[in-house]
């Protein structure tokens, strides 16, 4: 169907065809239940070019990427490869159209060598059926000589460093002869060089004619590899230049966009003494030399990019992950925290990032979910739960909350996102802390769940409470916190005042 | 396309009447218990279930296995497995019955220890379970292996030491009081057992705490989700060690009552029950995924191993037809366990 070209492509014809558009993503919408993932995106990406993705985290660039792989299917929009519409039915339909998705968290099967995992459902056969071993090394070989990747394809992948394997991830992809190759922050586990490296091949590609969907939170690696970029944000589209056309400031404006307004009120409270003092806190590989400390009633935001290390600060504080290194103090007294049961103990609580894996009891109903670490410390008594007086403060507490259900019997994994997030709050206001943290508490949730949830946070902390709040909503971030603690690769890069912090500054800190 | 703005209209669920999931396994055991009657009639020409001694036998044959299954279906819930149990069976049988003897055999394994009162053999037996339960409760809590492999080497070294504890010679000559845990009762006109009795017993002891204890949720907790479950502050290599000394106690409990049955220790005692035990849990409804399962379930599927087994019996199938069919139904039990947990996924 080359009739359909578009106004910019010209018409059908060998050479011109090639200066268009590879990928013409336009008007897709995708709807998570109680989000809007994204809001009529597009995204065009041309032939022999890298194109930069950008956008605070949770702008929708990872959902559009997961489109255009087939991961999802948009709820509407058209999608046009090298000018004919196509629907695709899957990652593998996909990658048989030629779009590779090289994944953040490498797909690889670490038992199996370099050439079986490139060429797996694709053996080359010999003709009584059997894997011609010779034939696969010969072709990785060759694959290997035309990418400049120096790897011997006999040897497992589990042997291989990060930088190794992403390179095998990149040659698969180029093995399926993938016209259009996605990225996804490739450098955030390379060494310098192993990023030279990568950009060598990328722009081997790049002459190649392939096209290259470029995901990255790095300001200097757009400059130094993409020639063009779109920004995204809460959703939404917001445009594609040239990386020449513009200065990181731009980019910054771009990307943080609207005018801070009163959105997220915190109350003013009286800040009281200090309840929490951490100093040198260390996890090896993780985060080193990390002090703070926070008073009762305080709201200490930390911002910072996914894979900084923040949510690991907040998990070794409450000991998840106990420390290496350095020293908690808690109302004045040293403690060692090697257990979430200690952390409870001296009263923090930890609503965790990731719902779904560390926070709901899916199989489990709301009262189960609502109840369970409070058991810990209280309503036992011999043994037995108190099952009468939980549930009438379990329900007390979700109708405070604005908990949607009809009853607590429930199961937790039929309700939305907010909902269950309410529900996991309901959970540790139960225990009454006296610190609490909260890492992403308003994730993924509607706007007015998320309204709720920070006039709660801003309550607790006029009632004494000190909380710790991550987010990497810079917004919520700004309108929430007395203080902002900014980390980067694992330090800390800075403290911002409320009066005198703003996106730019965090973004500063945040990144380099 | 529309843009309406779905923030905040958080979605509303209706409310439905649940039933308790032993509903439809009761049904299930109700469904198996008419077809034998029907088939009774067509070809044996007697009524299956309007026979006492037949009912009472029925759930005889399986008190052993459902007494082990009370302490699976925990074990299961925490997403683990039990495969030692038969082999608790027979090493608590062993030491129990070798406490129990009389001074009658001039061959007693502790001749200075005959003619004791039973507490000491069911005490005994009873240690050995718990020691066993408590070595795989602390392998896996510790060592962070597989419940599957933890077991099942316990399963092999607690089978070699039953063997070992008599060189292969079984234990016999079993002083009466002992052997009276073993011994059936009249109540009301019907023969009870005393092992179906104990069975009841712990059924109900450990529904209780299941559903009502602290102990109960943890389990349920750790089963769901592991990691939600230790940041909400439960310990679970402790929890677990609970769970599995509990499991170990009642294969001890479970082999003292065999051996009084029998009036004598085999080595050979308890061989493969471990896997009735799973079957009985898994028909119940406990989700080998963890998470999910009762107490009252697997009774009921215990019932119904007991009723397909006397059944066949009574229908006079092959001992060989019994194992084949056996098999199927439990096959198609995690099927169906299968298939209502992705609706549940789905739901």
């Amino acid at each position: 169907m080359n009739g359909t070209g578009t106004m910019e492509a010209a018409p059908a014809g060998g050479a011109a065809m090639d200066a268009g558009y590879l990928l013409e993503v336009e008007n897709v919408r995708k709807e998570f239940p109680g989000v809007v993932a994204l809001d009529n995106v597009q995204l065009r990406l041309k032939r022999g070019s890298v194109h930069a993705l950008m956008g605070e985290n949770g702008a929708g660039k990872s959902t559009l990427m997961k489109i255009v792989a087939g991961i999802y299917t948009p709820d509407s929009g058209s999608f046009k490869l090298r000018g004919d519409d196509i629907k695709l039915r899957g990652p593998l339909d996909a990658l048989e159209h030629g779009i590779a998705m090289i994944h953040q968290e490498l797909n690889l099967m670490a038992p199996m060598t370099v050439a079986e995992n490139i060429w797996i459902r694709r053996e080359p056969l010999t003709r009584l059926g059997f894997v011609d071993h010779g034939e696969m090394r010969r072709k990785t070989a060759e694959l290997f000589r035309r990418l400049n990747i120096d790897i011997d394809p006999d040897v497992k992948v589990g042997t291989l460093s990060v930088a190794s394997r992403q390179m095998v991830e990149i040659a698969k992809a180029v093995s399926y002869e993938s016209d259009v190759l996605i990225m996804d922050e490739p450098t955030s586990a390379l060494t310098e060089r192993e990023v030279d490296h990568l950009f060598t091949i990328i722009r081997a590609l790049r002459a190649q004619g392939k096209g290259i969907i470029y995901i990255t939170h790095k300001m200097n690696e757009l400059f130094e590899i993409a020639d063009e970029f779109s920004v995204f944000r809460d959703g939404k589209y917001i445009a594609t230049k040239a990386s020449t056309e513009v200065t990181r400031d731009d980019i910054i404006r771009m990307m943080v966009g609207r005018e801070i307004t009163q959105m997220f009120p915190k109350e003013e409270v009286p800040i009281g003494g200090v309840v929490l003092s951490v100093k040198g806190l260390a996890l090896k590989g993780v985060f080193s030399d990390v002090s703070f400390d926070v008073r009762a009633g305080e709201i200490l935001g930390i911002a910072g990019l996914v894979g900084s290390g923040r949510s690991n600060i907040a998990e070794t504080v409450f000991g998840v992950t106990p420390a290496d290194a350095g020293t908690i103090d808690l109302f004045g007294k040293r403690v060692r925290i090697d257990s979430p049961s200690t952390a409870m103990k001296h009263g923090l609580a930890f609503l965790t990032e990731d719902r779904k894996e560390t926070g709901c009891f899916l199989l489990l109903d709301i009262q189960e979910n609502t109840q369970m670490a409070v058991l810990q410390s209280g309503y036992v008594k011999s043994g037995f739960v108190k099952q009468k007086h939980l549930a009438k403060d379990s329900v007390e507490i979700s109708q405070a909350l604005r908990v949607k259900t009809p009853d607590m019997a429930e199961p937790i994994i039929n309700l939305s996102g907010g909902n269950q997030q309410k529900v996991l709050i309901a959970r540790w206001l139960l225990t009454k802390p006296k610190i609490l943290i909260l890492d992403e508490p308003t994730r993924g949730i509607d706007v007015g769940a998320k309204a709720e949830i920070h006039r709660l946070i801003s309550k607790l902390a006029g009632e004494g409470v000190a909380v710790i709040m991550i987010s990497s909503e810079m917004p919520e971030v700004l309108g929430m916190s007395d203080r902002i603690m900014v980390v980067h690769e694992g330090r800390v890069t800075g403290f911002l005042d409320r009066a005198e912090a703003s996106q730019v500054k965090i973004m500063e800190l945040a990144s380099h | 396309m529309s843009t309406n703005e779905i923030a905040g209209t958080a979605n509303v669920i209706g409310s439905k009447k649940r039933l308790p999931p032993e509903v439809s396994i009761l049904g299930v055991l109700i469904g198996i218990a008419i077809v034998f009657e029907i088939l009774g009639w067509i070809f044996v020409g007697d009524s299956f279930l309007a026979n006492k001694q037949r009912l009472s036998i029925i759930i005889l044959q399986v008190s052993v296995i459902g007494i082990i299954a009370v302490g699976v279906t925990q074990v299961i819930i925490t997403a683990g497995v039990d495969l030692s149990s038969g082999s608790v069976v027979g090493l608590a049988a062993m030491v129990a019955a070798s406490l129990a003897q009389t001074s009658a055999n001039p061959r007693a394994v502790y001749p200075a220890l005959t003619d004791m009162s039973p507490i000491w053999a069911i005490l005994a037996g009873l240690g050995v379970g718990l020691l066993a339960g408590m070595v795989n409760g602390s392998l896996i809590a510790r060592t962070k292996i597989p419940p599957f492999i933890a077991t099942l080497g316990m399963m092999v070294s607690a089978r070699g030491l039953a063997k070992w504890y008599t060189l292969g010679q079984p234990v016999a000559l079993l002083d009466d009081s002992f052997t009276w845990f073993g011994k059936s009762f009249n109540i009301l006109g019907f023969p009870l057992p005393l092992p179906v009795i104990v069975f009841l017993l712990v059924a109900v002891i450990f529904h209780i705490a299941l559903t009502y204890t602290r102990y109960g949720k943890f389990t349920y907790a750790i089963g769901a989700n592991p990691q939600a479950a230790r940041v909400s502050g439960i310990n679970i290599g402790s929890h677990l060690v609970k769970v599995y000394a509990i499991a170990g106690l009642l294969s001890g409990l479970a082999g003292v009552m065999t051996a009084a049955r029998a009036a004598s220790g085999q080595p050979g005692m308890g061989v493969a029950y471990e896997l009735d035990a799973i079957a009985a849990a898994v028909i119940g409804g406990t989700s080998l995924s963890g998470g999910v399962g009762r107490i009252t379930g697997t009774v009921i599927g215990t019932i119904i191993l007991g009723v397909l087994t006397s059944g066949f019996t009574f229908l006079k199938v092959g001992a060989y037809y019994q194992e084949i069919i056996k098999g199927m139904i439990i096959v198609a039990a995690v099927i169906i366990d299968q298939h209502r947990q992705n609706k549940r996924k789905k739901a």
